[in-house]
């Protein structure tokens, strides 16, 4: 039997981690993910739960102990936010090329400076690259239901990689919503006992990790690396298909929000998803066809799949809640683009950046967003690739 | 995912190498030769040496091996040429020769 709570999301991640109650979890306090770590340790204390918590002095610290306990054969994770990330920075890529499939929570805020708490996805988006599979979370409901689908995506034998999931700070992690929860003991069926293969606290099969390499091996090894990454894709299907079994709740790459008959499409991640939706429900209400495609699983980064998804509309707006500094747009404008190039679909996009260090995203906003765009199709009004939305001018 | 690690080298597709270049044996170091990296010599003159043993420990590559209580000359397999035997010795026993003797 499902139950119904009302949670913000750290304290759902929180929940799902004491119901998985994984053997180690090193970690340092960073405001908006602070929760975590506390919830969690209010969870040992009381005796609901016999994860080793290992108290560190830093995130480099937290992230090298969790390697070094997921690579002795400890299911392992941790929490962080913002300049907590960026100090894992190294270890995010030795995580990840080792193999090694711990889990961690991350509750995004964005990186100074200037210096700053509130969300935008500036920490997540700069590791984009480490070699970590990411998952992103709409509310609290879905960081819960992601977490626990982490580890059976991880530990996958085809994977065997890092996975980060990610919830927006604050606007997810602290605001209270309702939420069904899963029973304890489904959780943990669902989950599973971790049983590696390969660890170093193994008697009679020694074994080293991370070993030096020379240039003869590392290009061989990153490859090897890319397919893991590649092949997580369909594990990710699967085992949403598998929660979907015991939660009712249908998970995929992205999802598509009323996008079939769609002329617009917003290509949008993380909680300002809700408030496209609900644009795009007053919108449709007075006949508008517009639609949104949240993006739920950047990496690996579905390029085929959602070029195919955005194949039939006018156009796409494309949005970024995190600044490159490249000067032509942000991470997801850029990928979405060459996704659209590389699989020939040409269709007109605008690449959009919102909400940075926590500026509030409106149901307006959204809606003179897919006017503007509708300008461009119909009107053929040149609009700005690259703009900011809600930026003083 | 165990695999006989000795049969890979440096022609092995990326298909042959193990998950996150793992290395699936024990003290495998041993068979890596770092004494090529060696750029100058110690030379052990056995006759000047009593035996004291105070060379052996401070030796950061344990490249003087000791055998019954008494050190043998050095394992130029693994000694990287760092000189620290020569000034721990109090009996002129090691010399340092420049180059690879």
């Amino acid at each position: 039997m499902a139950i119904k709570e009302r949670m913000s999301g750290n304290e759902a991640v929180s929940y799902a981690i004491r119901q998985i109650n994984p053997d180690v979890m090193p970690a340092f306090p960073i405001t908006p993910s602070t929760e975590i770590p506390q919830m969690v340790s209010t969870y040992i204390a009381n005796g609901e739960m016999d994860t080793e918590f290992i108290p560190v002095e830093s995130e480099h610290s937290s992230m090298s102990a969790a390697i070094g306990a997921e690579a002795a054969g400890a299911r392992s994770l941790t929490a962080t936010s913002s300049a907590g990330l960026a100090l894992m920075w190294e270890e995010l890529l030795l995580a990840a090329s080792n193999r090694l499939p711990l889990v961690l929570a991350l509750v995004n805020r964005t990186l100074s400076g200037p210096i700053n708490i509130n969300c935008d996805h500036s920490d997540s988006m700069g590791a984009r690259d480490t070699g970590w599979i990411q998952i992103y979370a709409e509310n609290n409901q879905e960081a819960y239901d992601n977490f626990i689908q982490a580890y059976p995506i991880a530990e996958n034998e085809s994977v065997h990689l890092p996975v980060m999931i990610c919830q927006d700070g604050f606007i997810t992690s602290h605001a209270v919503e309702n939420i069904e929860l899963l029973e304890d003991k489904i959780v943990k069926k669902f989950v599973g006992e971790y049983n590696p293969e390969e660890y170093l606290l193994n008697p009679g099969k020694p074994v080293s990790a991370g070993p030096y390499s020379v240039s003869n091996y590392a290009m061989e090894a990153k490859k090897n690396q890319e397919i893991a990454l590649e092949n997580s894709k369909a594990v990710i299907l699967e085992v949403a298909k598998k929660f979907k079994k015991i939660s009712g709740r249908e998970y995929g790459l992205f999802e598509e929000y009323r996008t079939k008959d769609a002329d617009y499409i917003m290509l949008i991640m993380g909680s300002a998803a809700g408030t496209a939706k609900q644009a795009v429900d007053e919108m449709r209400a007075h006949g508008f066809k517009a639609g949104v495609l949240k993006l739920r699983v950047f990496r690996p980064f579905p390029a085929e799949e959602i070029a195919k998804a955005l194949s039939s509309c006018k156009a796409v707006a494309i949005m970024d809640r995190c600044e490159s500094y490249n000067g032509n747009g942000g991470p997801l404008g850029s990928e979405v683009t060459s996704a659209l190039f590389r699989n020939k679909v040409m269709v007109e996009t605008v690449n959009y950046i919102y909400g940075l260090a926590g500026r509030d995203f409106t149901v307006e906003e959204t809606k003179a967003v897919f006017k503007e765009l509708e300008d461009m199709a119909v009107n053929g009004k040149q609009l700005e690739q690259y703009q900011y939305i809600g930026l003083r001018k | 995912m165990r695999t006989d690690i000795t049969k890979i080298n440096e022609h092995s597709p990326h298909q042959g190498l193990t998950e996150g270049l793992m290395v699936f044996a024990g003290g495998t170091s041993k068979l890596f030769k770092t004494g090529e990296w060696r750029t100058d010599t110690p030379v052990f003159y056995e006759d000047k040496c009593k035996q004291c043993l105070l060379c052996a420990p401070v030796c950061p590559d344990s490249s003087i091996p000791v055998k019954d209580g008494k050190r043998m000359d050095f394992d130029y397999d693994h000694c990287k040429g760092c000189g620290i035997c020569v000034k721990a010795c109090p009996f002129g026993a090691i010399e340092m020769k420049e180059g690879i003797v």
